[in-house]
């Protein structure tokens, strides 16, 4: 299938890119990696007038830490988020949950910040942004914003981003010290996407009970969800079995993911329900190894 | 539009509709039929090309998007000159890597790169890198046996020589970090 015909241009600012979206009036989409919206195109579900391509912006890519804080340009290649020793080290749950995403090939085009802003339920950069608390920086001819993760996703493929706005940056606050993390999904190959999810990331104290917890689902709404009551059942915990599952019970009582030719609703929530386990049983066991190596570093 | 890029080491230019999916660009405007069109959705691999070193999905790209890039596809692999097989298709051709070849093109231009990068013998490794590419004939067995010849063949015979003897395999692959600032 090949796409309707559109209009098309390649700024080499974010100025120029900014102007020709508002210029279009809400007809026009801004192309990244593509890896999402041509597919959409090429099936003619999606049919903009004007394509803004905004790969040739060079201050929208790049991998950096800035005070403290992990940001990632928007058109930075997902496949060089998964190279990146900045990420490895410091938001290993990213790291994590990268390999996940896709493919190969499509990593080494898709985009971080297209992968957040087309939003797709079961996909494991968005999820990873909501378990680490982060954000999105957007632009428009009006000015430049902030949006929290837990405001942006608001259903399956919608976000808070105006139609005249570019997300130009995700940014991602450090994990306490001492923060273990882990990210299990189930796919029906590598890389397909996911039918079941989780991200976790666990702080725990000298005792190896729970400091901070959070604990994201993919694929299992319309939207990655944290789950605020697991996560506050774990806070004072040590993670017992006992502990464990009432977490996963609370995490996982009210999904109702939905039912496709690759698997029932009811086998998608049984899913859940596993990799939440296995997330956070196996960011508890890091966090500990953290610890320990700590204590015997000092 | 205009779309100019180095096509398999050699300028190619030709005027296009901003619609004209790469794999179309190269198949109908540039006349190489090696890169085959299974999907058109990004699901099967077969039109993988390589763009700037890395292997991509053609059907996912827009020709006017890589204005300016070099593209290589599978017609660059077998030596220019006396047209000899490059490793990995002589390890395909050995282990019945193929049956009736729609999927092959993709296969080579994915495990090119990934090849160059370092050994692949381990058979999950394997399997791993050609999660991204479907074939319907063999059942990938003679395909995951091929990859493994073809990596012992580049990265441990020395009659075959070290991968700098390739020539431009792995120049341009990932490197490590190169997101980083």
């Amino acid at each position: 299938m090949k796409p309707p015909p559109f209009d098309y241009t390649a700024p080499r600012s974010l100025g120029e890119a900014l102007r020709a979206l508002a210029d279009a009036a809400g007809d026009g989409k801004v192309i990244a990696g593509g890896q999402s919206l041509v597919p959409l195109m090429n099936f003619r579900f999606a049919r903009p007038g004007l394509l803004v391509d905004v790969n040739r912006i060079p201050e929208l890519t790049g991998i950096r830490r800035r005070d403290g804080e992990l940001r990632i340009g928007a058109t930075t290649r997902q496949a060089d988020a998964e190279q990146s020793g900045i990420i490895a080290r410091g938001w290993p749950l990213l790291r994590q949950a990268l390999p996940h995403v896709a493919h190969q090939q499509i990593r080494n085009r898709g985009t971080v910040g297209g992968s957040v802003a087309h939003a797709d339920p079961a996909a494991e950069i968005c999820s990873v942004l909501l378990a680490y608390g982060g954000r999105v920086e957007v632009a428009s001819v009006r000015g430049v914003r902030e949006i929290d993760a837990s405001d942006l996703f608001v259903g399956q493929f919608v976000t808070t981003i105006e139609a005249d706005e570019i997300l130009t940056a995700v940014v991602v606050p450090p994990p306490p010290a001492g923060t273990g993390t882990a990210f299990h999904e189930v796919a029906r190959r590598h890389g397909d996407f996911a039918l079941a999810g989780a991200a976790a990331a666990v702080t725990t104290d000298d005792r190896g009970r729970c400091e901070r917890a959070s604990l994201c689902l993919l694929g299992a709404a319309p939207t990655p969800i944290r789950r605020a009551a697991a996560e506050a059942h774990l806070v004072g915990n040590e993670l017992t079995d006992a502990v464990l599952a009432e977490a996963v019970a609370l995490a996982t009582a009210d999904i109702e993911p939905p039912s496709d030719v690759h698997g029932s609703s009811a086998y998608r929530t049984r899913a859940a329900r596993e990799m939440a386990a296995r997330a956070l049983t196996e960011a508890f066991a890091r966090s500990a190894r953290d610890r320990g190596q700590r204590k015997e570093a000092s | 539009m205009r779309v100019e890029i180095n096509l398999n080491g050699k300028p190619f230019a030709a005027d296009v509709e901003p619609r004209m999916l790469l794999s179309d660009f190269i198949r109908h405007e540039a006349c190489l039929t090696g890169t085959h069109v299974g999907c058109e959705q990004g699901g099967c691999g077969a039109c993988t090309i390589q763009v700037d070193g890395r292997a991509v999905r053609s059907c996912l790209l827009f020709a006017i998007q890589v204005d300016g890039s070099t593209v290589r596809t599978v017609e660059a692999l077998s030596d220019e000159r006396d047209g000899a097989l490059h490793p990995l298709q002589e390890a395909f051709r050995e282990c019945h890597g193929l049956q009736c070849g729609f999927c092959t093109p993709g296969f080579l231009m994915s495990l090119e790169p990934a090849l160059a990068s370092g050994p692949l013998d381990d058979e999950q490794a394997i399997r791993d890198a050609i999660s991204g590419n479907i074939c319907r004939c063999t059942g990938y067995a003679g395909i995951v046996d091929a990859v493994r010849h073809a990596s012992n063949t580049i990265w441990n015979d020395p009659d075959i020589g070290t991968v700098d003897d390739l020539g431009s395999l792995g120049e341009d692959a990932p490197r490590s970090g190169a997101g980083d600032e």
